[in-house]
C-alpha cells in the first residue's frame, strides 16, 4: 500500500488549497483550545500547546490527509476530576498512556471492533457531548451583567449571519474581533482569557512529567487514559468516516488509531492535553479546501505563530465572546435530524440514544455513556433474538406429536421455548422439528436435553430432527459430555 | 428543443414534483434524456455518516435513493441516467459548476419553499442556481 507516490500526492497534490484552509482553521481552532482547556481546569496554554502538537503530529503519521485534529470537548471533559483531584502534571502523565493505548488499539487493528458500537449510540454520544458542551458555558453566564449577555448575543450572530454575506473570513474569527475591539475600547470590564490563567509566550518544550512512577500513580491515570483513548477513537474514526464521505475517498482506520497514538504520546510530552480528531474543524477545513496533510501542518504551524506573536491581545479576548463560540460548537455538534426522526426510527434505538444522553449528561462521563449504551444495545438485541414460535402437529395415527420450532435457541431464549412444550401430552412419541431454528449455546443443548429427560421418565421417545451442520455438530460436543455425566 | 434535461434532487418531496416536472419537458421531444443530480452537501455527510455507520453504506443508501428517482423516470420511457457528488463548498455551487460544465438544454429543480428567516440562515440554493446556472431553470414549487 505504501508508495513514495501516494505520499507525494497527499502533501503535495493541493498546495494552494491546503494552506488557505490551514490558516482558516488555525485561526477557529484559537478559541476552541482556550475555551476546552478552561473546561477541562488548565491554563489554555495547556490546550494551545495540544492543539498545536497534535495537528502537527497528526499531518505526519495520521490515516485520513484533510482531518483535522486537536484538544477537543469530548476529551475534555474527561478529565475535568483528574485535574481537579491531582493537577497538571497527572492529566500530562494520563496523555501519554492514552496514546500508548491508542497505538496499541492500531497495531492490534482492533478499528473494526468500532462495528460493535451500535449507530444510536454514536448519535447518543454526539448529542451527549453536544449537551454537555453548551452546560458548561453555563457557568460563565452566572452573576453576569447585561453586557456580558449581549456581547454572547453579539457574537452569535456575527457568526450565524456573517456567511450570508460573504464566506471569505470564518465568521468565528470575525466575531472575536469584533467583540473584543468593542470590550477594549468600552472598557466593559467584563472576564477575559487573561483571567483564566496563563498563556504560552513560547514554544511547548520536551518536559517529563513531574510525577512519581510507580503502581500507584498508574492507578490513578489508568481508568482515565482508558476512557480518553475509547473516547477519543470514537471520535476520530466518526470524524475520518466523515471526511471520507465528504471526499468520496477511503482511508485506513488502523492508521489513524495509531497517529491519533503517536500525537497524544508526543503531545504529554510537550505539556499538551490528550485530543482527538474534531468533526466541526474537519468539516471547515474540508469545506475551505483542504483535503491534504499540509493542511493540519499548516493550522498548527500558523495557531502556534498567532499566539506568540500576539500574545498581548488574545489575553483581551472576553469570556463572552468564548461562550458564544463554544455555543455554536454545542449547536453545530447536536445531530439535530435525530430529534426530527425520533418518531420515525425503531423504539429500542431511540431508549438507547436517550439512555447514552441521560448516562452521559448524568456522569459527565462520555466513556460511561457509551458502555451503558452498548450493553443496553445487546439486551435488546438478545431480547429481539430470544422470540421463538412452537407450533404443534398432532399425528393421530402415529400417536406422535411433533413441535415445528423457529427461531435462535440460545441463553435468551431457551426458557420461552420450554415453556411452550406440553410435558403432559398423552403421546407416544415426540418430534422436534428444529429445521428452522439455529441452536446456539450450552443452554440450547441443554434444553433439548431436558425436554428428551422429562419425556423419557415417561417413556416417552424423543427424536430431534431436521439439525443443521453447526447445530448438530454442538449436540455432538456439549451434548455427548452432558448425558455422559449426566444420567 | 429540450433534449438533454438535466434533475438536481434533494430527496424530498419537491423533488418528486421537480421529476413529474421533468419527465413532461423530456416527453416533448422524441429522444430526450434526463440525468438526475444529486449534491451530498457537507453537513448532509455528518448526519448521514452518523445513521448510516460509515461512508460505505452512506453512499449506498444515497445511491438506492436516486435510482428510486431514476425508476420513476424509466418508467415513463424516458432514458435516464445518474450521477452523484460531493459538493464540499456547497450544494448551489456544486450544481451550478456541474449544470454549466455539461451541455444542457435545461435544468430542473425543486424548491424547499423556505420561510424569510430559514433562508436567511440555510441561504437559498435555488436562487443562487437561478442566478448563475447558464441554461434556462425551472423551479418546481
Amino acid at each position: 500500500m505504501f508508495s513514495k507516490e501516494k505520499l507525494k500526492n497527499e502533501w503535495f497534490g493541493n498546495v494552494k488549497g491546503d494552506i488557505l484552509s490551514g490558516i482558516v482553521v488555525a485561526l477557529a481552532l484559537i478559541p476552541e483550545a482556550i475555551a476546552f482547556s478552561i473546561i477541562a481546569g488548565v491554563d489554555p496554554m495547556v490546550g494551545l500547546y495540544a492543539s498545536f502538537s497534535i495537528a502537527v503530529v497528526i499531518a505526519f503519521v495520521g490515516g485520513r490527509p484533510g482531518m483535522i485534529s486537536g484538544a477537543t470537548g469530548a476529551m475534555a471533559l474527561l478529565m475535568i476530576t483528574l485535574v481537579a483531584d491531582y493537577g497538571l502534571e497527572y492529566l500530562l502523565a494520563a496523555t501519554i498512556l492514552t496514546g500508548v493505548l491508542q497505538i496499541l488499539f492500531g497495531v492490534f487493528r482492533l478499528a473494526k471492533f468500532m462495528k460493535f458500537v451500535p449507530r444510536s449510540v454514536m448519535i447518543g454520544f454526539v448529542n451527549a457531548l453536544a449537551i454537555l458542551i453548551f452546560t458548561s458555558q453555563l457557568q460563565h453566564f452566572v452573576g453576569e451583567t447585561w453586557v456580558m449577555y449581549s456581547l454572547v448575543a453579539l457574537t452569535l450572530a456575527i457568526i450565524y449571519l456573517l456567511p450570508r454575506v460573504t464566506k471569505a473570513v470564518p465568521s468565528t474569527l470575525v466575531a472575536i474581533i469584533v467583540v473584543t475591539g468593542i470590550a477594549i475600547m468600552m472598557n466593559a470590564g467584563v472576564r477575559t482569557v487573561g483571567d483564566m490563567g496563563t498563556l504560552p509566550s513560547t514554544l511547548p518544550v520536551f518536559l517529563l512529567p513531574d510525577i512519581p512512577l510507580n503502581f500507584e500513580t498508574l492507578a490513578i491515570i489508568f481508568p482515565y487514559s482508558l476512557a480518553l483513548a475509547v473516547v477519543g477513537l470514537l471520535e476520530s474514526l466518526l470524524t475520518q468516516s466523515i471526511v471520507d464521505d465528504m471526499t468520496d475517498t477511503d482511508s485506513n482506520k488502523n492508521q489513524e488509531s495509531r497517529g491519533q497514538g503517536y500525537a497524544n504520546v508526543v503531545t504529554g510530552f510537550f505539556g499538551g492535553m490528550a485530543g482527538c480528531a474534531m468533526i466541526g474543524q474537519s468539516v471547515i477545513n474540508v469545506k475551505s479546501g483542504g483535503t491534504g496533510r499540509l493542511s493540519s501542518l499548516t493550522a498548527g504551524v500558523v495557531l502556534m505563530t498567532m499566539i506568540i506573536a500576539l500574545n498581548g491581545i488574545v489575553v483581551q479576548i472576553p469570556m463572552a465572546a468564548l461562550a458564544g463560540v463554544m455555543i455554536m460548537v454545542s449547536i453545530g455538534t447536536f445531530d439535530w435530524s435525530s430529534l426530527m426522526n425520533i418518531h420515525k426510527i425503531p423504539r429500542t434505538d431511540a431508549i438507547v440514544m436517550v439512555v447514552v444522553v441521560a448516562t452521559v449528561v448524568y456522569t459527565h462521563d462520555l466513556s460511561i455513556g457509551v458502555f451503558a449504551g452498548i450493553l443496553l444495545s445487546a439486551i435488546f438485541f438478545a431480547w429481539k433474538l430470544s422470540k421463538v414460535t412452537v407450533e404443534e402437529h398432532f399425528n393421530v395415527k402415529a400417536q406422535s406429536l411433533t413441535y415445528e420450532i423457529h427461531g435462535q435457541l440460545f441463553f435468551a431464549s431457551v426458557q420461552d421455548f420450554v415453556d411452550q412444550i406440553d410435558f403432559e401430552a398423552d403421546v407416544k412419541k415426540v418430534i422436534l422439528d428444529v429445521s428452522n431454528a439455529h441452536l446456539w449455546d450450552d443452554s440450547a443443548v441443554g434444553a433439548i436435553d431436558k425436554i428428551e429427560h422429562k419425556y423419557d421418565m415417561r417413556n416417552i421417545k424423543v427424536e430431534v430432527t431436521g439439525l443443521n451442520k453447526e447445530s448438530s455438530e454442538l449436540m455432538d460436543k456439549i451434548g455427548g459430555l452432558s448425558k455422559a455425566s449426566g444420567h | 428543443m429540450f433534449k438533454k434535461i438535466l434533475l438536481a434532487i434533494d430527496g424530498s418531496d419537491h423533488s418528486r414534483r421537480a421529476t413529474e416536472k421533468a419527465v413532461e419537458l423530456a416527453s416533448l421531444n422524441e429522444g430526450a434524456s434526463i440525468e438526475i443530480l444529486y449534491v451530498v452537501a457537507g453537513n448532509k455527510s455528518k448526519t448521514d455518516v452518523l445513521h448510516s455507520g460509515d461512508s460505505e453504506s452512506a453512499s449506498r443508501k444515497r445511491e438506492r435513493m436516486v435510482r428510486q428517482f431514476e425508476e420513476q423516470v424509466k418508467e415513463e420511457g424516458i432514458e435516464a441516467s445518474h450521477t452523484i457528488l460531493h459538493g464540499k463548498n456547497g450544494v448551489a455551487e456544486a450544481i451550478i459548476e456541474h449544470a454549466n460544465e455539461g451541455e444542457y438544454d435545461a435544468l430542473v429543480l425543486g424548491s424547499r419553499g423556505l420561510g424569510t428567516v430559514q433562508t436567511m440562515v440555510l441561504g437559498s440554493v435555488s436562487h443562487k442556481v437561478m442566478k448563475y446556472v447558464k441554461a434556462p431553470v425551472m423551479m418546481v414549487k
